[in-house]
């Protein structure tokens, strides 16, 4: 069976929820939830969201291929449903966090011990109306058996200015024989913060729910509300909104590129991807009045128009990165030290990154060819041919260069959108008296965001739930250092950059 | 190759004047000045940054502070790894109830005196994410604060200002 016949099997088994857009939500019961379930875990289709509700259990999935997606949904009256990660593990850590908030129990679970609920909230969380109580216990980490193993447990707090998050690793000699990661630190309830929120003071706390990506999930939630309310922004906003997410993507690679350069002992490539990257920080607060641009993708369209000499000061950034960048990639190419440090360093396999629909440079570095400004696609990708560069080594070195050809597919993208722009208003007030679903996925720098969103009839968020690329990533982060030395995690992490606040919400 | 990288760098004089100290951080620390009367920091500054909660936005403005243009350490600021070589917390996020105790731990371990820097919107008052059972909410909650710097995220033009308010009112110390 094909997947997009396996998807639509599915689809057809049950019954489709109005107003839901672009793509379907079916409302399934628990045998088409294990059908569901058994595609994911053979591969004939791919994990993108799965979050609780109250009473039901969503799970977004979409062909391995990411041209045509579903929400499936299953009712829970009993507050129960059957483990998705029990065949699929990149499942598990979601259905962690649906018991934490929404105390749903995946039934047959392989892994139920509580994730971003510390047991340290005061009043219970979200959709719960009383405290876990095996939160409230020690943590247990998976046992390790072996003769000559150590652990070494590293955070919250790290030693570097980064996020906090709790990393075990057990090390035979110098070699890791395992990561654990234990994250949540960061959770600061998005989810119910979201609920009855307005659309503005929604859309303002998407914009941080990782705020390295604030212009993708301020694409990925207008886009969600527009398709939820049947609208659209105007033309213009949809090519600023893009100008502005291939400044972030640009920004975010040079500091990356540079961070990987540091922790191999290379200051040189950090100190001028640092000059590049404040330039283009400092080009985007000259243009739009905020140098991460945070906020200045709303629904309905964009915040600030762009002036005839804001496009002038990006021509000129864009002149200036066009003519820097491709020194710094020979010195990075030519410089042997640099290389034995990334070369074959933390290798994730493809079966897994397609295992896990692992998005960015992440997938792409490892062989996966997914980027959902081109597959799904979106306004207004939908119109411009761009490199989407893959590679198979899987190793930081690929990472690394999979994000330097992005740079350069960014620059030309920009360039392109400039001398394209089109005229015409930058937003449209949007009617929300009706209300309504919608699902919208967008290309963040280190992978695609997903965003589905409720709204009531009026315009408040009656339930919105956000899914940052690194879900997807975390656990391959543990696969990449298994093997390496210790001393190598920290090239690795960089290499990944999964975000932590985007992960916890 | 690296020699012209290396020339080009400095050609530039890409590091800016330094700012002025912050007017406001200055007010701000005057009614502190008594706490740290027994200390003198001199012209040099250890600081560990301690993310409580943030969404990451205020760390990327506070890495920015180590570039070229900024260039901390040209003020004897530096940033540290461990808390315990510190003379400043600066933190981020309206605090976490997951990283409360965490910030606690990494403050009781910062030799006293030590001065405690509220960075971003969220550190200052919660931000956004202020009304949630998963926050605490402001820095001050949880620890003294001696100065704040708003803003989401400040720029590390605002930081600067305020770090150097510090650097000037501790050394009067
Ligand atoms: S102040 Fe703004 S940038 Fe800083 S952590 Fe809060 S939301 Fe993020």
């Amino acid at each position: 069976m094909t997947t997009m016949s396996a998807l639509a099997d599915l689809l057809a088994a049950g019954r489709r929820v109005a107003g839901h857009r672009p793509w379907p939500r079916i409302e399934i019961d628990r045998a088409d939830w294990e059908r569901a379930t058994a595609l994911l875990g053979d591969g004939t289709l791919a994990l993108s969201g799965l979050w609780g509700d109250a009473g039901a259990v969503h799970m977004a999935v979409a062909t391995p291929a990411f041209d045509a997606l579903a929400v499936v949904t299953l009712a829970c009256p009993d507050g129960t449903f059957p483990s998705v990660g029990r065949v699929h593990a990149p499942a598990i850590r979601l259905e962690r966090a649906a018991a934490d908030l929404f105390g749903l129990v995946s039934i047959d679970a392989p892994d139920p011990r509580p994730w971003l609920d510390h047991g340290r909230f005061p009043t219970p969380p979200l959709g719960r109306s009383d405290f876990r109580a095996d939160a409230r216990r020690p943590y247990v980490f998976l046992p390790v058996e072996g003769e000559g193993l150590h652990q070494i447990p590293v955070g919250p707090v790290h030693a570097g200015i980064i996020e906090p998050g709790h990393f075990r690793f057990t090390a035979n000699g110098e070699t890791v024989v395992r990561l654990e990661q234990r994250l949540g630190y960061v959770h600061k309830g998005i989810d119910a913060l979201m609920s009855g929120a307005t659309l503005e003071r929604a859309a303002r706390l998407a914009g941080r729910v990782s705020g390295d990506s604030t212009v993708a999930y301020a694409i990925a939630f207008a886009h969600a509300v527009e398709a939820a309310l049947g609208d659209e922004a105007p033309p213009r906003a949809q090519a600023l909104r893009a100008v502005m997410a291939e400044l972030e993507r640009i920004a975010n690679h040079l500091g990356d590129i540079g961070a990987v350069c540091n922790d191999a002992s290379f200051s040189l490539m950090h100190a001028h991807c640092g000059v590049l990257r404040e330039r283009v920080l400092r080009a985007a607060a000259s243009c739009f009045g905020h140098r991460l641009m945070m906020d200045r993708v709303v629904p309905g369209g964009v915040a600030t128009d762009l002036a005839a000499a804001g496009a002038a000061t990006l021509r000129a950034l864009l002149a200036e990165i066009g003519a820097r960048f491709p020194e710094l990639v020979a010195i990075y190419d030519g410089t042997a030290s640099l290389q034995d440090r990334t070369v074959g360093t933390g290798i994730v396999g493809r079966d897994l990154v397609m295992h896990f629909a692992a998005g960015g440079h992440v997938g792409r570095a490892s062989g996966r060819a997914i980027d959902v400004r081109r597959t799904p696609g979106y306004p207004p990708y939908d119109r411009l041919a761009f490199d989407v560069p893959v590679l198979e080594s899987g190793d930081v070195d690929a990472r690394v260069l999979i994000r330097m050809r992005e740079i350069e597919a960014s620059r030309g993208l920009i360039a392109r959108l400039l001398d394209d722009l089109p005229a015409g208003p930058v937003a449209r007030t949007l009617d929300s008296a009706g209300g309504g679903e919608g699902l919208a996925l967008a290309e963040a720098f280190r992978g695609d965001v997903l965003v589905w969103v409720r709204i009531e009839p009026g315009g408040r968020v009656a339930r919105a739930f956000l899914r940052d690329a690194s879900w997807f990533q975390w656990p391959l982060l543990e696969a990449a250092i298994e093997g390496n030395i210790v001393a190598d995690f920290p090239l690795c992490n960089k290499s990944f950059n999964c975000s932590y606040s985007g992960h916890d919400l | 190759m690296r020699k012209i990288l290396l020339e080009n760098l400095i050609r530039g004089r890409l590091t800016e004047p330094a700012p002025a100290a912050s007017e406001a951080a200055l007010a701000e620390l005057a009614g502190r000045l008594e706490r740290s009367a027994q200390r003198r920091l001199g012209r040099s500054l250890s600081i560990r940054e301690v993310d409580a909660g943030s969404c990451n936005g205020c760390e990327l403005e506070i890495h920015a502070l180590n570039n070229v243009f900024y260039d901390l350490e040209r003020f004897g600021i530096r940033f540290v790894a461990s808390p315990r070589h510190a003379d400043v917390l600066m933190v981020t996020g309206p605090v976490t109830h997951n990283m409360r105790e965490a910030l606690e731990r990494t403050w009781r371990a910062t030799p006293d005196p030590k001065w405690v820097v509220a960075v971003g919107d969220c550190a200052v008052d919660g931000g956004v994410f202020g009304a949630s059972y998963a926050c605490v909410g402001p820095v001050a909650a949880v620890v003294p604060v001696d100065l704040h710097i708003p803003g989401c995220p400040p720029t590390p033009q605002a930081m600067l200002e305020g770090l150097l308010a510090l650097l000037e009112t501790s050394a009067k110390g």
